[in-house]
């Protein structure tokens, strides 16, 4: 047995001193190698009788095991050595900046019309759209502006050179041909808005020549003025993102609408800041009213049976309004360092069950 | 539109503040532009009394004066020769602002004598141009008394904007109604008596028009008034003109502007003596021509109304009258015009004239025809009050054009159409105030009065009726529900436009919005050229500018010039997209939505070396992105090298799903279009054109296909094949591909070399195919099998040999 415990001692002895992973092996292979002392020991094992082959086989068992554990032990120590001082030159200097990716932006437009649509998709809108070189008839005609009359000069249009007939293409000033198109094709009821880009011939600090537009229409039996009011109020809410906003509708003069309304929202300064809904201030918004029978006329619809509202307002001066961006012509520059400043982040997709705006 | 205050009384009797009528104006639809209240501009200036004036010690021409004030007794120096002891003045204290000389005052020390305000001329105080002394007030002021109250510039001038529907509030007393109808007071314009003409009118008066066009001006009154003496207008009229803005000019053609502004009548007055012959109303015609009182010569022509003596013509009718009947104060014989032209006429000429006149203004929007006689007779009133004569009798050829207009109203339509409640006697009120007569039948019938040309329907008297009530009364009512949850509303068009930017923005290109035109130039590098440009309709016939003549036919116009102009201020590495109109004709199926981007590539350097510079598969990438994003199945697209011919010729190319089909093209763009735009290129760009991908099939279920995870290990071989350098890298994938269609399920291309050990003309391409095995294992005899199959394809399909 004394014998048992030198081999242990000495094997252990061994493992201890080994220095690194192949001196290491060389005590494995020297205890548990197939001619190691241990292999050798049990090889004898064949030649004693039984008794006695079970206690010696039986230590050689635990000698076999104990060394086995030794040397996994010091193998592990070895290794998480050799990893430690493999780490300690793998050193980068952290500091230094990680690689950029260019970041891209969403137009304001782009995001302001997506909240408008979001927050009118919520209350039953759809969105119609129409071409941008117009005809007449669908701008002015069919919108009730009689010809020659002065309230086809308040639009200050962009013509397109006469045809053979005479007849000439335009750049619609507004969106409302699109009330036209949509409701001579389809039956009411008609709940829209039409976003999109508008023309006149007008460029000082505060008007470019295009511009964009969201145009609202709904149709059907029963909407008259009051409902206009009640979207309005909730629109202007959801999109200023505010607990309240105060309006006020004043009669105005539109060839397409009558009755006929402005809608101003009350507002303050404070410092550079535009505080919408609160103030003793009034700031016109938006032109509105109910859809003139004329139009209803002109667009296959009796006006005693069908009734309903139209409004219109700036997309490009509600974006201003809200996030306090400057100057209208600077929408359309294409300036990198303008884009990167008011640009919106790609992910920032506008929906209402979050905050509408980050 | 300008009036002030105490005119504005004249019509209409009132209690009602300042304040409260400016309100009052808004609530009924007079938007209010524009208030000047004396009063309230000059609220800082005071009545003060000079007590002393002692010379300055210093100064020969300043005197050293002690002024009694609201503030107490103050040393004030001054300069003005009237500064004496015992005048009352109009006094300014330090902090305040002068307007006349836009200074603040400080307390100053003039020539070492300290001085604490200023007492003022009336030109600092805007209230005229004096400024040889300083304001001598009346005696009876007393100190501290409001410098406006004391001098009696308290009339308030406010200025609205006139909708082209109410033609009538042109003039005061049209204002008056409405706030009469309002609640704020009792309008009390009279209708103008009649003057009883002295003799018959000698001057004959004609309408000549062809037939057809008798509406040109169907009615022409007017009257002479013998032995006027003409001069300047008393001080009442001259102040009431000066304060809209008006130049008095004398009493008889100040007359004319004052009803024009009173009662929206405007009228004209000739010196009769210079009228040859028959006055009267014609159409113009080819090579006349007339010296007007604006000093220019007009020429006219057959779509014009002109009124014309024998010798020829003497002005625009409804517009402006010439220089050679004008009057003068040497005039002693007057002939006053009051007659009707068509508003369509009237703006016609007008605009092709660019004459902008008050007359104009009025006629083309509609003057009160009813008025026409009275106007004439309220006119000759004054002109006798101010200048005296003898007036004739009214001669009138034709008759203006009154027509009644009745309106059957139920008066429930106010209800149906603004959701108000209003009482049928209140609305009664309304109309009646208005000047509309209603009998209350079933519906109503209400006669429209007839200055008031904008009301045809039921509408327009709802209208009325609640804009007096005032919209404040509007409910605020919520739209009915449409459905529990409000369902997706974006059309699959709009929502590829969104998805489009998003993943063009992720991958950190810019969005910008520029115009739909471009310079004429640039659209005709980015199209068929100028003919095809002006034969789709796509040129302006007005532009704003030269530089934006043309619809654009690409999106990439205005994108490239963008990268030119941000590359000027320093910034030269930029990608920018725009997800917009591009026009290929006039017609509405000519525009389409088009993704486009533009990069310029000068990546700042980077210890890393991470950013590669873009090139032009960087702009294919682009397009696959944006395409992928839009819905199309990019996994299906092929790659042709015949990109439009803005593109760089050999590296460009287009995405396509079939021949038919393209849905992209991409690449360098052509170093002549760069080089004509002044572009510093490179710049690589794109074109998706997303409206043309094919509507993804309507299916009943989202269910997605099931996930096929095979257990056995995919095997992968890398080929390296020597081909023509001319021959397209997607002809051996596809003949790759296609070699062994159930195991291979990737190819994937890793290097593309020419040079050492290639051939010449020749160049290598290396690919790794991916095999996957289905139910068992692949022995090696089997994926040797594949092996030479893929190679004898790429041999049949690409002309490949395998690389030695």
């Amino acid at each position: 047995m004394s014998d048992i415990d030198a081999i242990e001692r000495d094997t252990l002895a061994k493992v201890a001193a080994a220095s690194d992973i192949a001196a290491l092996e060389e005590v494995r292979v020297a205890a548990l190698g197939k001619k190691g002392v241990v292999s050798e020991r049990m090889k004898t094992l064949g030649a004693m009788a039984p008794e006695e082959r079970k206690a010696a086989g039986a230590a050689l068992n635990v000698l076999k095991d104990r060394i086995a554990a030794a040397i996994d032990a010091k193998k592990q120590k070895l290794e998480d050595a050799a990893l430690d001082e493999r780490l300690r030159t793998e050193k980068v200097d952290v500091t230094l900046p990680a690689p950029s990716s260019p970041r891209g932006r969403i137009h304001p437009v782009t995001q302001v019309t997506e909240e408008i649509v979001a927050i009118f998709s919520a209350m039953g809108f759809d969105v119609a759209e129409g071409p941008d070189i117009e005809d007449d008839f669908h701008n002015f005609t069919a919108l009730n502006f009689p010809a020659d009359h002065p309230a086809r000069e308040m639009h200050d249009t962009f013509f397109f050179p006469p045809k053979q007939d005479g007849s000439r293409m335009l750049l619609r000033t507004h969106t409302s041909p699109v009330q036209i198109r949509t409701m001579m094709t389809r039956k009411p009821p008609i709940r829209i808005i039409i976003p999109g880009r508008t023309f006149r011939c007008d460029s000082d600090q505060t008007h470019t020549p295009m511009f964009h537009q969201v145009e609202g229409l709904v149709i059907d039996r029963e909407t008259h003025m009051g409902h206009l009011k009640g979207t309005l109020e909730a629109f202007c809410k959801a999109f200023f993102e505010v607990d309240a906003v105060k309006t006020r509708f004043r009669p105005h003069y539109f060839p397409f609408t009558e009755p006929s309304a402005e809608m101003d929202i009350g507002y303050e300064r404070a410092g550079n800041e535009i505080r919408i809904g609160q103030g003793a201030k009034w700031m016109e918004i938006l032109g509105s009213g109910m859809v003139h029978p004329n139009v209803l006329r002109n667009c296959g619809l009796d006006p005693d049976e069908y009734q309903g509202f139209a409004f219109g307002m700036g997309i490009d001066r509600l974006a201003m309004l809200k996030y306090g961006i400057p100057d209208l012509r600077d929408f359309f520059a294409a300036d990198a360092r303008w884009l990167e400043h008011y640009g919106f982040d790609p992910a920032d997709q506008p929906n209402l069950s979050t905050a509408l705006s980050h | 539109m300008k009036f002030t205050l105490s005119w504005l009384k004249e019509h209409l009797e009132t209690d009602a503040s300042l304040a409260e009528i400016i309100d009052a104006m808004v609530k009924v639809g007079l938007e209010v532009e524009h208030v000047d209240d004396p009063a309230e501009r000059l609220r800082v200036f005071t009545i003060g009394e000079v007590l002393s004036a002692e010379k300055h010690p210093e100064a020969d021409k300043l005197r050293v004066c002690k002024v009694a004030t609201k503030d107490g007794v103050l040393q004030i120096v001054c300069g003005a020769p009237n500064a004496r002891a015992g005048i009352k003045v109009a006094y300014a204290p330090v902090g305040a602002y002068v307007p006349g000389i836009d200074v603040t005052l400080a307390k100053a020390k003039i020539r070492g004598v300290e001085s604490h305000g200023m007492m003022c001329s009336a030109r600092e105080l805007e209230l005229g141009e004096d400024h040889d002394g300083i304001i001598e007030a009346p005696a009876a002021a007393k100190v501290g008394e409001p410098v406006a109250l004391a001098l009696g510039a308290t009339d308030a001038v406010i200025e609205f904007e006139v909708t082209p529907n109410r033609p009538d509030t042109n003039g005061v007393n049209g204002v008056a109604r409405d706030l009469a109808a309002a609640g704020l007071g009792r309008l009390i314009s009279k209708a103008p008596e009649p003057v009883k003409g002295a003799f018959p009118c000698p001057q004959k008066i004609g309408l000549r028009f062809p037939a057809g066009a008798e509406n040109a001006c169907p009615a022409f009154a007017g009257r002479l008034v013998r032995g006027v003496r003409n001069g300047p207008s008393p001080k009442w009229l001259a102040d009431r003109l000066r304060a809209i803005g008006l130049r008095p000019i004398s009493a008889l053609v100040d007359v004319t502007n004052l009803l024009t502004f009173d009662r929206a009548r405007p009228l004209h007055v000739y010196d009769a003596d210079k009228i040859n012959g028959e006055i009267h109303a014609r159409l113009g015609r080819r090579g006349e021509s007339f010296l007007a009182l604006d000093g220019k010569t007009y020429e006219v022509d057959e779509t014009m109304t002109v009124i014309a003596d024998e010798v020829g013509v003497l002005g625009l009718g409804g517009i402006i009258g010439g220089e050679s009947t004008g009057c003068t104060d040497e005039t002693s014989n007057v002939f006053i015009e009051s007659a009707y032209f068509d508003p369509l006429r009237t703006a016609r000429t007008g605009r092709n004239t660019g004459i902008h006149s008050d007359a104009r203004y009025r006629f083309e929007r509609g003057v009160d025809p009813a008025f026409m006689i009275p106007g004439l007779e309220k006119a000759t009133r004054l002109i006798l009050e101010l200048c005296g004569g003898d007036p004739s009798e009214i001669f009138l050829a034709g008759a203006a054009p009154i027509a009644r207009k009745t309106v059957a109203f139920p008066p429930s339509e106010t209800k149906r159409l603004t959701g108000i409640d209003v009482r049928p006697e209140h609305a009664e009120e309304i109309l009646i105030a208005l000047g509309f007569k209603v009998s209350r039948a079933d519906p109503w019938l209400v006669d429209a009065p007839s200055w008031r040309p904008d009301i045809e329907g039921k509408a327009d008297l709802a209208e009325e009726i609640a804009r007096i009530v005032g919209f404040d009364a509007l409910p605020a009512v919520t739209l009915p529900a449409r459905g529990a949850v409000e369902t997706p509303k974006l059309t699959p068009a709009q929502d590829r436009r969104r998805l489009a930017k998003r993943a063009l923005a992720g991958r950190g290109l810019m969005e910008a919005v520029t115009w739909s035109f471009t310079d004429a130039r640039i659209a005709a590098l980015f199209s068929d050229g100028p003919n095809w440009l002006a034969a789709q309709g796509l040129i302006l016939a007005n532009p704003i500018s030269s530089d934006l003549g043309a619809m654009r036919p690409s999106i990439l116009c205005n994108l490239v010039a963008a990268l030119q102009r941000n590359a000027d201020r320093g910034r030269d590495d930029l990608a920018l997209f725009e997800v917009a109109p591009a026009y290929a004709s006039d017609r509405p199926d000519g525009q389409q939505t088009v993704a486009g981007g533009a990069r310029l590539s000068n990546p700042a350097r980077d210890w890393a070396k991470a950013a590669a510079r873009a090139d032009a598969f960087t702009a294919k990438a682009d397009a696959i992105a944006a395409l992928e994003a839009a819905g199309a199945k990019v996994e299906q697209l092929q790659t042709t090298a015949d990109a439009a011919p803005w593109y760089h010729p050999g590296r460009s190319g287009v995405l396509r799903l079939g021949p038919k089909l393209p849905l992209a093209h991409f690449g360098e763009l052509h170093p002549r279009v760069l080089k004509a735009m002044d572009v510093d290129g490179p710049v690589f760009a794109f074109e998706a054109f997303i409206d043309q991908i094919p509507a993804a099939k309507a299916r009943a279920t989202k269910t997605r296909p099931a996930l096929e995870t095979l257990e056995l290990l995919p095997v992968k071989r890398d080929f390296a094949f020597v081909v023509d350098r001319a021959l397209a890298a997607d002809q051996l994938m596809k003949a790759v591909k296609g070699a062994e269609k159930k195991l291979i399920s990737r190819v994937t291309l890793f290097d593309v070399y020419e040079g050492r050990g290639v051939p010449e003309g020749k160049k290598s391409l290396a690919v790794e195919v991916t095999l996957q095995p289905r139910d068992r294992t692949l022995t090696d005899e089997e994926i040797d099998a594949v092996a030479r199959a893929i190679v004898a394809a790429a041999e049949k399909g690409a002309g490949a040999s395998l690389r030695t």
